[in-house]
């Protein structure tokens, strides 16, 4: 049995294995399946200031190897998270990670300083790369010096582990994640979903509501892993990566691209207890190759 | 409910016609208690188009040979696959999930009418014999393109009676459910029905004319199946709720449908 733990600066987990935001629910939704406390991370569904009804339905789109969603950060807003979903989950014994959204830097400042007096949330995922709204923070992810603005504002009031996530609908990634890394972020996370589309063409009509998505699942790993891999040379802080992993192999293929800990998302949507089938296959590797720790193939790529 | 991935094991694949299947399947153990109107996800492996789980109502349960029923239309890859299961094979299958049909609420003289469209017609079947196990008497009202759409006529007969149209006129009334003479003739207490949206509206309309209670059985595109996305949304008069887990059944009372 190797040593799965690791650190994202500061914040310690059990194993690198996290749920990603939007597919997860709140981990409530999947506790027939999977016993929740063996998973490293729960980052919990995108969470605004003020409540969002989402875009109209319909929302997704199976795609080849993956689906186009086109959610809209549907969610009842943080006074309602804070009074009826944090008393159910707080309870959970693994790190409850909150995915923050706003529509303007402000927005985004006053939900992180909410949920920083939670004291059963460690840290905050910073959704700075949604594709489904017009103002659902791509808009910053998408320039380095609105990344910077934005984790600025919310660094001054966030004072545990403030993770970000970045969007791949951008030319150059790597400068972006130097950018939030010297606004302060402590932890970046990417892939969000790849701005897609479909069409129906018996009827000439999109398939989405909103007629282009965010792409995810298989179909998107390669591009996921090749900015994992970049975003980890440009950066010194922990990278957390995904987009596309289904199973151990995928997770371990984003760890040695350097990635400190990985998430889990539309995978679950097909097998919900594949987060636990990948911690176990990621230690089944260590042992076969001979490795205690798991931060020992941390970046470990041979080129 | 709790929720099960199961391997579940084929018992049977019989061809309907051309163009549906009906797939029996058990496994070992006992199966989970299964409502009706609560439907499985069924996992297809094998290519790229197939990525998701199927979501397919639950058509019927045989309890003492451990049975659990799905009636199949083939439309895409992922049926066209199913259709080619052989007994022995496992499907991989999450169930049971979402809310059932609620039955009727006072005296067991109530008169329900079920009212089936196509493939629509899967989950009353289980639905009948749930309302006669409880005492009461469903009628059945089952509505096809022609003959060769009409599923299961016989079990549906040991249920209850069963009145038919066809669009072609092949069996039954020519015409559309909603236009069945039936409907002129008798009063009901409380409908159900499961079919094309167009024609679920068109029953909708008709309950809330005549001051029916109505449940519909709602087939919106699901990812997860188990209100975790929030893909497969439906607007209702509490905002938007998900059909996989607020659903997939619902009183009309609840949808904001233009009726
Ligand atoms: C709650 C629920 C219960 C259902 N019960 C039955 C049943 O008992 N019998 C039956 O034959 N069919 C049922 N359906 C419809 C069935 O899920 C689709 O026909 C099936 O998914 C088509 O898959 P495909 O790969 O053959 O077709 P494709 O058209 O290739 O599928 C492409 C994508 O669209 C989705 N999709 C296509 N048609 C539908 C649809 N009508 N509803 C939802 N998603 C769809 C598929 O899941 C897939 O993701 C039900 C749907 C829902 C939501
Ligand atoms: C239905 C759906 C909803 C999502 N909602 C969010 C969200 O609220 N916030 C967010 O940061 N990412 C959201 N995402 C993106 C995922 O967290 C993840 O970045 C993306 O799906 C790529 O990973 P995957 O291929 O493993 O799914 C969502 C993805 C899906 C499929
Ligand atoms: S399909 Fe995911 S919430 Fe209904």
């Amino acid at each position: 049995m190797a040593n799965l733990k690791v650190d994202i600066n500061g914040l310690s987990m059990i194993n690198p294995v996290m749920t990603a935001s939007g597919t997860f629910g709140y981990g409530k939704e999947f506790e027939d399946f999977v016993n929740l406390e063996r998973i490293g991370g729960i980052i919990i569904k995108g969470t605004t200031l003020n409540q969002r009804e989402g875009n109209p339905y319909p929302r997704m789109a199976e795609t080849p190897s993956g689906m186009l969603n086109a959610v809209g950060l549907q969610n009842k807003g943080i006074e309602y998270f804070i009074k009826k979903i944090y008393p159910q989950i707080k309870e959970i014994q693994t790190n409850m990670i909150v995915n923050v959204s706003g529509s303007d830097i402000e927005s985004y400042a006053k939900t992180a300083e909410m949920i920083n007096e939670l004291h059963h949330i460690p840290a905050i995922e910073l959704n700075i790369s949604c594709p489904n709204v017009k103002q659902g923070g791509m808009a910053f992810g998408v320039s380095a010096h609105g990344a910077s603005e934005v984790v600025k504002a919310v660094r001054k009031v966030y004072k545990k582990t403030l993770i970000v996530k970045l969007s791949p609908n951008v030319t150059d990634i790597a400068e972006i994640a130097r950018s939030v890394e010297a606004a302060g972020a402590d932890s970046i996370s990417l892939i969000n979903t790849i701005l897609g589309m479909a069409i129906d063409a018996e009827k000439r009509r999109p398939l989405l509501s909103t007629i282009t998505g965010g792409l995810s699942g298989a179909a998107v790993k390669p591009i996921a892993l090749r900015m994992v891999w970049q975003v980890a040379k440009a950066v010194k802080i922990p990278v957390i990566g995904l987009g596309g992993i289904m199973n151990a192999r995928d997770a371990i293929e984003f760890i040695l691209a350097g990635a400190t800990a990985i998430q889990i998302g539309t995978a679950n949507f097909i097998d919900p207890s594949v987060t636990v089938k990948v911690i176990e296959g990621i230690n089944e590797y260590l042992d076969r190759h001979h490795y205690s720790s798991v931060k020992d193939i941390i970046g470990a790529l041979e080129i | 409910m709790k929720k099960y991935i199961l391997d579940l094991t084929v018992v049977d694949n019989v061809r309907l016609h051309s163009n549906y299947i009906l797939l029996k399947m058990t496994q070992e153990a006992t199966l989970p208690l299964m409502l009706p109107g609560q439907f499985a996800e069924i996992r297809i492996d094998g290519s790229a188009s197939t990525f998701l789980r199927r979501p397919i109502s639950i058509n019927y349960v045989d309890i003492e040979k451990n049975e659990v029923w799905f009636l199949i239309q083939l439309i895409g890859d992922g049926t066209r696959q199913l259709s080619k299961v052989n007994r022995g094979d496992k499907i991989n299958t999450i169930l049971p999930l979402g809310k059932n049909f609620t039955l009727p609420k006072t005296n067991e003289q109530q008169k329900s009418l079920l009212i089936g469209g196509g493939v629509g017609t899967a989950p009353l079947l289980y639905l009948g014999k749930q309302l006669i196990e409880n005492g009461y008497h469903p009628t059945f009202l089952l509505g096809a393109r022609s003959s060769l759409d009409l599923l299961q006529l016989g079990d549906f007969q040991k249920f209850g009676q069963v009145y038919i149209t066809t669009e072609d006129g092949s069996v039954g009334e020519k015409g559309y459910v909603t236009q069945h003479s039936i409907l002129f003739q008798e009063t009901f207490d409380m409908i159900y029905t499961c079919g094309p949206r167009p024609m679920m509206m068109s029953v909708a309309q008709y309950a809330q004319t005549h001051q029916i209670e109505c449940e519909v059985s709602l087939e919106n595109k699901m990812a997860c199946g188990v209100g975790a996305c929030l893909c497969c949304v439906e607007n209702t008069n509490e905002g938007h709720l998900c059909v996989c887990k607020e659903g997939p059944v619902f009183n009309i009372k609840q949808l904001l449908w233009q009726i």
